[in-house]
């Protein structure tokens, strides 16, 4: 029963996702792709997780890497996102730091 | 915290996550989105760690500070050029997180066998993932050559790969344990898979390959997410997943190919077009100032070789100029001009060119007869009238920007060598053509001088 309650979720989000993102125009295309990689940093709460009792040595450490790799999508994509978004700029509005 | 109250946690931060990509649907509001959405991500891991069974505290902390700090790093540094790259290793971290995730959930004892398959899954898609897109960053960092690798038994090859793996996985499933030798094949097979699937795609092709790993990277989150029954990780995941493919279908579209055509046929490789000849029109800076200084509309067609040669920032420059001269300025882009979706317009919103003055292929066109001066600069295939008249060019059928159909086009070019598939350009030898040779940056900043001396 959880894994056919998991398959609607996956189904639901697939539908959104689709409605949600060919609506983003062109122009965003790449701050999209990279605010894409921050949220597969999702990956992060799994690692979180998946290592669980902490009963094989492995596994923390398979879950520690996997926080690290995670960690530099979840920091890296959010703030290379934020410093692209802020680049586009409307014509005629203030433009802090570019030359006149 | 109860598992109860985590999930209702999770799904605050799923809809933060919506309405981050919503948001995302427009520029004015696309930095609250992503604040938004980092907000979401915050979310998820905070009650994640309240959570009793998880990593011990000092390997977390560890992890997440190397982790953190490598990411701020990058995102800081990184040139605008060079985001593609970026984003491709971002898709291999991804992707390998996936695959240790999965990995790292075989040491429950308890797993059914629906649990085990997915497992795999999120191993398998995860380490193609990270090859793939390690092979893809070579490609674009030009560490490697970029040219598509092909050879005789190549699809022989990956189809024996893919059954291996398979066979492997499903001897896995049937006696499941960690130290089976079974799980080292799948990993190893999954990870040559990866590169041999990247391996036969050109440079050009590159937007279409970077789109389906960025694609990858999130189902092997969500087949994570079904392996240790967590719902935010399907959420997030599955929407990284549409993303990736939304973005590779556009891309093919743009090049009239199907996926199967780009992800198989090692292209370039293929026919060839009819040879064309003629004579082309050089022209000086002093010329094309003086033709500039009389166009009313001027379009700027970029392609990835403004990006090569610096040049966004004073072609900003020559725009505003033109502006003041009272011209209508605009930026025609390609989707897939450029090495990844989107490139263009962010290297242009860098050098502060306003997003208004952005337009897309779709919307120059038809008013392209009324554009005085097309310039093009470092872009070849997208403008080439072959895709559109001769029927042996392997692009033809490509939809392009019909520069050719503006009253004047002027070619920034470094020499007389063909573009980046090979192709030769008839666009060259028009008759409204002329040829603008040198570097592109110092042939603009040569205009722009001549602009500033009146």
């Amino acid at each position: 029963m959880e894994a056919v309650f998991l398959a609607l979720v996956l189904m639901l989000s697939i539908f959104l996702g689709f409605e949600l993102i060919s609506k983003v125009p062109a122009t965003l295309h790449t701050p999209l792709m990279s605010g894409a990689n921050a949220i597969s940093g999702i990956t992060i709460v799994g690692a979180l997780i998946a290592a669980g009792d902490g009963s094989d040595p492995l596994a923390t450490y398979l879950g520690a890497a996997a926080v690290m790799f995670a960690a530099i999508n979840v920091v890296g994509g959010y703030l290379v996102t934020n410093r692209m978004l802020s680049m586009f700029k409307k014509k005629d509005s203030d433009q802090p730091g570019g030359q006149a | 915290m109860s598992i109860e109250l985590i999930n209702l946690w999770y799904v605050a931060a799923a809809a933060l996550f919506i309405f981050g990509l919503k948001q995302l649907g427009s520029p004015a509001t696309a930095v609250r989105g992503n604040t938004l959405s980092a907000m979401g991500m915050f979310i998820a891991i905070a009650v994640t760690l309240l959570n009793k069974n998880i990593l011990p505290w000092e390997w977390i902390i560890g992890a997440t500070l190397i982790g953190g700090s490598i990411g701020a790093v990058v995102a800081q540094k990184v040139e605008m050029t060079s985001m593609p790259e970026m984003v491709a290793l971002f898709n291999g971290s991804g992707g390998v997180a996936s695959l240790m995730v999965g990995w790292a959930a075989l040491y429950n004892i308890d797993n059914s066998t629906f649990t085990n398959i997915t497992i795999l899954l999120s191993i398998i898609i995860g380490g193609m993932t990270f090859s793939g897109s390690i092979l893809a960053w070579g490609k674009l960092s030009e560490v490697m050559t970029s040219a598509a690798v092909v050879f005789g038994a190549q699809r022989i090859v990956n189809a024996g790969i893919l059954i291996g793996m398979v066979a492997c996985a499903v001897l896995f499933c049937l006696e499941p344990s960690v130290s089976s030798p079974y799980l080292y094949a799948v990993i190893g097979l999954a990870l040559l898979f990866g590169i041999m699937a990247v391996l036969p795609i050109g440079g050009a092709d590159m937007p279409v390959v970077i789109s389906l790993l960025n694609s990858y990277s999130g189902l092997a989150a969500c087949a994570a997410g079904f392996a240790i029954n967590n719902n935010i990780l399907i959420v997030a995941g599955s929407m990284v997943g549409a993303a990736g493919i939304i973005l590779t279908n556009i891309m093919c579209k743009a090049m009239n190919r199907s996926l199967a055509n780009v992800l198989f046929s090692g292209f370039g490789a293929a026919k060839q077009a009819t040879r064309v000849e003629g004579e082309v029109k050089p022209i000086t800076a002093d010329d094309a100032f003086l033709i500039l200084e009389a166009a009313q509309s001027v379009s700027f067609v970029p392609g990835y070789g403004m990006a090569v040669a610096q040049a966004q920032h004073v072609v900003r420059e020559l725009g505003e100029l033109l502006e003041k001269n009272g011209a209508e300025v605009s930026y025609a882009i390609h989707p897939v001009a450029g090495r990844m979706p989107g490139h263009m317009n962010v290297l242009l919103a860098e050098a502060n060119v306003p997003y208004d003055q952005l337009v897309e292929m779709e919307d120059i066109n038809p008013r392209i007869d009324n554009v005085d001066v097309a310039v093009v600069i470092g872009a070849n295939d997208v403008v080439n009238p072959a895709a559109r008249n001769d029927e042996n060019s392997p692009i033809y059928g490509m939809p392009i920007i019909n520069v050719d159909q503006a009253r004047t086009v002027f070619v920034l070019k470094r020499s007389m060598a063909s573009g980046f598939s090979g192709v030769d350009n008839p666009l060259f030898f028009g008759d409204n053509t002329r040829m603008l040779f040198g570097d592109a940056k110092q042939s603009i900043a040569s205009v722009v001088a001549e602009f500033k001396g009146t």
